[in-house]
Parts: C-alpha cells; sequence; structure tokens
C-alpha cells in the first residue's frame, strides 16, 4: 500500500482568515493525507521549521493579506537554504494574475485562487507527490 | 395567525393542501431547497403552522420587544447612516479617502486598520512586514491619527473604527484628536468595535489572554459612560463570526452570548446595567438568504430586549435597545465574474434594511480581489441610495412582519439561539466555551457543511459552479504601493527620534503598574497617547504584565 501523503498547511502573516484553510485541511485528510496544521500568525521561518519537521511532502499556504509577495519566497527560500527544496509548496488565497506568475518561476507549484474545488486540490497534490 | 391555543386542530387544511395539491407535481432535483445555513423549509407557511401572539411577540416600532424596530418611526423618521468602511496605505491616504466618501454624500465614517494595527504591532516591528496599509491603515501613533482626520471636523462626524484588541489606544488617540480640534469629550459620537470575544471565536486577532482582555473591555465601557457618553464602547459582533463560516444562528446565538458576557462582566465590576447597556451596540452580517437574514434581525432585538428587562432587570428602555450596523456578506463576493457582486451586494443590503437596520456597509464589487477602487466604491454606496430613494421600501416599517414565513423563521432561529445559550451555559460561559474550541469547532463544522453542498451542486453559486464563462476579462484592481510601508516605518521611527523620551518612559511604566494594581487603565493609555506613545509600545508594556493568547487550532 501506498504510503500517506503528508501536508503542511500553513498560516503566514498577521491575518486571521482561517476558513479556508481549515476546509483544505480537513478535505486532505478526508482523501486520505496526514494533515499538520500550523494554526495562525506563522512566520515564514516556522513554517519552513514545521515542514521540516514534520517531513512534510507538501506545504500549503493560505493566505488572504496580500503579503503573499513578501513572505512566500522567504518561506522558499528557508525550504531551500534548509536542503528540502523537494518538498512541493502550493499557495491558496486572494493571488493577482501577476503575483501568480512570479510566484510560479519563484518555485510555487500550484496556486488556487477562490473557488477553486477542494477536490481539484486533492488531485493536484495526489499527481505532484511521488508516492512509491 | 394562529394563536397558541389552536395550533393543530387546523393543520389538517394545509397538510390537505400538500397532499391533495403540492405533491402532484415534482419537486426539482439538486438544489437543496432549505436555507442558506441549512433550515428546511416547508413549502407554504400559513395560519396553520406559525404561531405568533402579536403583542407578545411583535408589538410595535420603538416598543418592547421591538421585534418590528428600534425605533418608532424607522426610515420614515431618518435614513439609515450610510457608513462604508475604508482604510488603506498611509494615514494621508485614507484621509483622501474619507473626504471622497464625504463629498459624495456618504453620513458616517468607518475605519479600517491594518493587520499590524490590529494585533498591536507597530509598523517598523518585524512581525508586520509586509503587511503595513495592505488591508486597512497603518496607525502607530497620535501623530499617524492627526493626519487620519486632519481637516474633518470630529465635533460633526460620527466616526466607527474597527478595532479590537489595542481599542483602548485607538480611543484614546482618537479623544486626543478631538482635542486638538476643541472638541470636548461628550461631544465626540461614534463606535469602537471592542468585541474581543468574537476575536477568539472567529476573526483571531488577539493579545492577551481573554480574562485580561476582559478586563481592558470593562475599562472602556466604565470610562465612555463617565467621559465619552455619546461613543459606542462596544460593538458586538456577528459579521466575522458568519464570515467564518457560520450559519444565521449561530451568527445570531454566539454574538447575543457575548453581548451577555460583556454585560456580565460589567455588572460583576459594579456597573448598573443602565448606566451602560443604552450604548451597547451591534455588528450583523447581511447574507445572501435573504428572508432568513431579515429574520434574524428582528429576532435578535426580541431576545435582546427581553433578556435585558427580565434577566438583567434593567429599567430604562434604552438598554432593551438592539440597535445595529450591517455589513454585506464579503464571504458571498466571488472573484469570477466580479461585476455580479453588485447584484449579491444590493439583494443583501436590501435585506438589512428590511431587517431595519441603523447602518450599513455595502460591499463593493471588486473586493474578492483586493481593496476596492474609488468607482467600485462609488458604486457600492449609489446601491443604499438606490434602495433609500427608489425602491419605497423605506415607506412602511417591516412590511415583512406578519408573512408567515417571515415570522416562522424568526421563531425558529430563536428557537436555535436559546438552544446555544443552554449548551455555552453548560460549558460554563463564553469565555470556558473559546477555551474548550466549542464555537471554532461549530463554526469549522457549518463552513464545511456549506463547502461540501457547493461542490455537490446542492448550493449554486453562479459563475463559480455554473454559469462559468472561459474566459474572464482583467479587471483593473486598487494595487498598494509596495514603498509605502517604507515610509511609513520611517514615519514612526522620525516620531520616536524626536518625542520626549523620559514622558514617555514615565507614561508605560504607570501603564504597567495600573495593569498591575487593576486601576482602570483608560487614564494612563491617554496619558501615554498624549505622549506618542506609539499603540505597539502601550501592547508591548502589557504583554509583559498579560502574558499572550495562544490558540490550539482544529479543524
Amino acid at each position: 500500500m501506498a504510503r500517506k501523503i503528508r501536508v503542511v498547511i500553513a498560516k503566514p502573516g498577521l491575518d486571521g482568515h482561517d476558513r479556508g484553510a481549515k476546509i483544505i485541511a480537513r478535505a486532505l485528510r478526508d482523501a486520505g493525507m496526514e494533515v499538520i496544521y500550523t494554526g495562525l500568525h506563522q512566520t515564514p521561518e516556522q513554517i519552513v521549521e514545521t515542514a521540516i519537521q514534520e517531513d512534510a511532502d507538501a506545504v500549503g499556504i493560505s493566505i488572504l493579506s496580500g503579503a503573499h509577495m513578501t513572505l512566500v519566497p522567504r518561506i522558499l527560500d528557508g525550504l531551500r537554504e534548509n536542503g528540502a527544496d523537494d518538498v512541493i509548496v502550493v499557495v491558496g488565497g486572494t493571488i493577482p494574475a501577476d503575483d501568480a506568475d512570479e510566484l510560479r518561476k519563484r518555485g510555487v507549484a500550484g496556486i488556487f485562487t477562490p473557488g477553486a474545488p477542494t477536490s481539484e486540490i486533492v488531485d493536484f497534490l495526489k499527481g505532484a507527490v511521488p508516492v512509491a | 395567525m394562529a394563536t397558541t391555543e389552536d395550533p393543530s386542530a387546523e393543520q389538517t387544511a394545509t397538510d390537505e393542501w400538500r397532499a391533495g395539491l403540492y405533491e402532484a407535481t415534482p419537486e426539482r432535483e439538486g438544489e437543496a431547497f432549505s436555507t442558506i445555513s441549512g433550515v428546511q423549509n416547508e413549502p407554504l407557511y400559513t395560519p396553520h403552522n406559525v404561531e405568533v401572539d402579536y403583542e407578545r411577540d411583535l408589538g410595535y416600532p420603538g416598543v418592547h420587544p421591538f421585534t418590528r424596530g428600534v425605533y418608532p418611526s424607522m426610515y420614515r423618521g431618518r435614513l439609515w447612516t450610510m457608513r462604508q468602511f475604508a482604510g488603506f496605505g498611509t494615514a494621508a491616504e485614507t484621509n483622501a479617502r474619507f473626504r471622497y466618501l464625504l463629498e459624495h454624500g456618504q453620513t458616517g465614517l468607518s475605519t479600517a486598520f491594518d493587520m499590524p494595527t490590529l494585533m498591536g504591532y507597530d509598523s517598523d516591528n518585524p512581525r508586520s512586514l509586509g503587511e503595513v496599509g495592505r488591508e486597512g491603515v497603518a496607525v502607530d501613533s497620535l501623530d499617524d491619527m492627526e493626519t487620519l482626520f486632519a481637516g474633518i471636523p470630529l465635533g460633526e462626524v460620527s466616526t466607527s473604527m474597527t478595532i479590537n484588541s489595542p481599542a483602548a489606544m485607538l480611543l484614546a488617540f482618537y479623544a486626543c484628536v478631538g482635542e486638538q480640534q476643541g472638541v470636548p469629550l461628550d461631544r465626540l459620537r461614534g463606535t469602537v468595535q471592542t468585541d474581543i470575544l468574537k476575536e477568539y471565536i472567529a476573526q483571531k486577532e488577539w493579545i492577551f489572554p481573554p480574562e485580561p482582555s476582559m478586563r481592558l473591555v470593562v475599562d472602556m465601557i466604565e470610562w465612555c459612560a463617565q467621559e465619552m457618553p455619546l461613543m459606542h464602547p462596544v460593538s458586538i459582533s456577528g459579521y466575522h463570526i458568519r464570515e467564518a463560516g457560520s450559519t444565521a444562528a449561530q451568527e445570531l446565538a454566539f454574538t447575543l452570548a457575548d453581548g451577555f458576557a460583556y454585560v456580565d462582566a460589567c455588572v460583576e465590576r459594579g456597573l448598573d446595567v443602565d448606566d451602560f447597556a443604552p450604548r451597547l451596540s451591534f455588528f450583523f452580517n447581511a447574507h445572501l438568504d435573504f428572508f432568513e437574514e431579515i429574520a434574524k434581525y428582528r429576532a435578535a432585538r426580541r431576545i435582546w430586549a427581553r433578556e435585558l428587562r427580565d434577566r438583567y432587570g434593567a429599567k430604562n428602555p434604552r438598554s432593551w435597545l438592539m440597535r445595529f450596523h450591517a455589513q454585506t456578506a464579503g464571504v458571498s463576493l466571488t472573484a469570477q465574474q466580479p461585476e455580479v457582486n453588485l447584484i449579491r451586494t444590493a439583494l443583501e443590503a436590501l435585506a438589512a434594511v428590511l431587517g431595519g437596520t441603523q447602518s450599513l456597509h455595502t460591499n463593493s464589487f471588486d473586493e474578492a480581489l483586493a481593496l476596492p477602487t474609488e468607482n467600485a466604491v462609488r458604486l457600492a454606496l449609489r446601491t443604499q441610495q438606490v434602495i433609500a430613494h427608489e425602491t419605497g421600501v423605506v415607506n412602511t416599517i417591516d412590511p415583512l412582519g406578519g408573512s408567515y414565513y417571515v415570522e416562522h423563521l424568526t421563531n425558529e432561529l430563536e428557537r436555535q439561539a436559546y438552544d446555544y445559550f443552554d449548551r455555552i451555559e453548560r460549558l460554563g460561559g463564553v469565555v470556558e466555551a473559546i477555551k474548550e474550541n466549542f464555537f471554532q469547532r461549530e463554526i469549522a463544522e457549518a463552513s464545511f457543511r456549506y463547502q461540501a453542498e457547493v461542490e455537490a451542486k446542492q448550493r449554486i453559486v453562479v459563475g463559480v459552479n455554473r454559469y462559468q464563462i472561459e474566459a474572464e476579462p482583467e479587471l483593473e484592481i486598487l494595487k498598494i504601493d509596495p514603498a509605502l510601508e517604507e515610509r511609513q516605518i520611517a514615519r514612526v521611527q522620525a516620531l520616536r527620534a524626536r518625542r520626549d523620551s523620559a514622558a514617555v518612559e514615565s507614561a508605560l511604566a504607570r501603564l504597567q503598574a495600573d495593569a498591575t494594581e487593576g486601576r482602570n487603565l483608560m487614564p494612563p493609555i491617554l496619558d501615554a497617547a498624549g505622549a506618542y506613545v506609539t499603540m505597539g509600545e502601550m501592547c508591548d508594556a502589557l504583554r509583559e504584565v498579560w502574558g499572550v493568547w495562544r490558540e490550539t487550532p482544529v479543524f
């Protein structure tokens, strides 16, 4: 049997909009993944540390504060500096198209904006994480 | 309408209609026939399946239990206040937006603060990086507040401030600006949100643990009752609870439970309920399920009036009044085909008006994408003006009162609210229920259920899971200049360099001493504000005394 995909759902920044993060966390868990939810108000450093400690296959960053161009690159850099650049990073939130392009260039594997069904996110992670 | 004596006697007539005629035609399949909150609807409400005692349950506008409205003349006397929430960038930019709105006929101001301000961090705190001025205006000190209200006569406007954990500090800044303009404290009008309980429940912008936070709220209520009698020191808010995914009944129940918790805390302090209850105000969501929303507002007024009079023994009729602000549901806005949001917002606003709101914010159609442009805000304001002046709905008070369906829903929401009050009571009250994650779990459950219904297409969201278009045209959105963060950081650092640092030190020492020794904190906070102590410095001083709150997240 294939091992379970391990996903850290992370809320960087100061906003308290955790509705989406919780829905995604639960949908991924219901789809058979191991989900670790960091809770609110995490710094990029805390998120990198959690991803490494939990040996995550993927990190899902939920961000609705408009600070994504500041905070997401710091998470990507942090993972790389710690030799964890094989961790797949996906972002969910209110991300304008121009910013989404830029984030993809920097290494974000998937971006999901409001209205994306949870099934799409589940399928994306199942496709992106190799589970032998 | 049926009275209490004959609920079932005539039931058969409606049942006969249902079995004989209604059920002869099959119902549509797919979409649920329930409210957006999951309340099952009958196909028809008649005198046979709704119980109302007119005098006891409805009464007259301006008369207990105020189901039909808090004021005798409602919108025939005065329209609701059109109050658009605004704030972005630095104080100077938001000041310009305030003036724009006042020029276009807005009748009250409402301030959105940025995330660092909401969390009690100054703009130059490392935690603030990337968030300064993004989702609201950055206000670090009295210096920023002076700019925010420059040229706006505070004696003539009423100002709402959406600020909770550091509410006392922002109220103090506002009081100081009033003083500089020569407006005495007892002439300043407005509302400070200050509702910390809903922060733990839903909005999640907290600093301190619940107990010292509640003490600070009571300090503000006590101080305002004496010094700033025209200010509403708390706006007990269901808005964020609903946005976090609750049902209408949860919004109603949790908000009122929070309200009772504040009343309990003030009574415990030794305040007389009639000295502060008239200044408590409320803030509700205006969501898409039209009749359910109207019923929610009506039930809220009735419950509050009954509990304040009968449970708390308030004698002053003004203590029984639930006055509220409403805002259309941000969460109902879609990023897809955003112009459709204009229609959603108009319908939501109409529900708030038919539900008897005292003031209203209409969201702008582009807000699922970014903060609104000036054009989008003007359209949102115009929506309210059309409702007020063109539709005729303001001519008659509570025009849906007596609708079998609306009365049924009002009763049903009230019943569900009392069920929740019992559950919260059994957990030991609101603060204990927060610590046990009761509210957070209930809301997460409701929001997950709704999402599942949307994905199963039992709920249709136009443009999202039906009627999509392939190529979405690009919309011009408001961009926040990334350079403003640097400017704001420089501004607060320049302030620190030029102010009297001995006065700052002594103000902070007094604040900590009064916090430790249990004195009302408004006087030392006002002194600190006047000495240009920053909001973040005051919060840090209190963090040292009280510690900080951490939530154990559940999903």
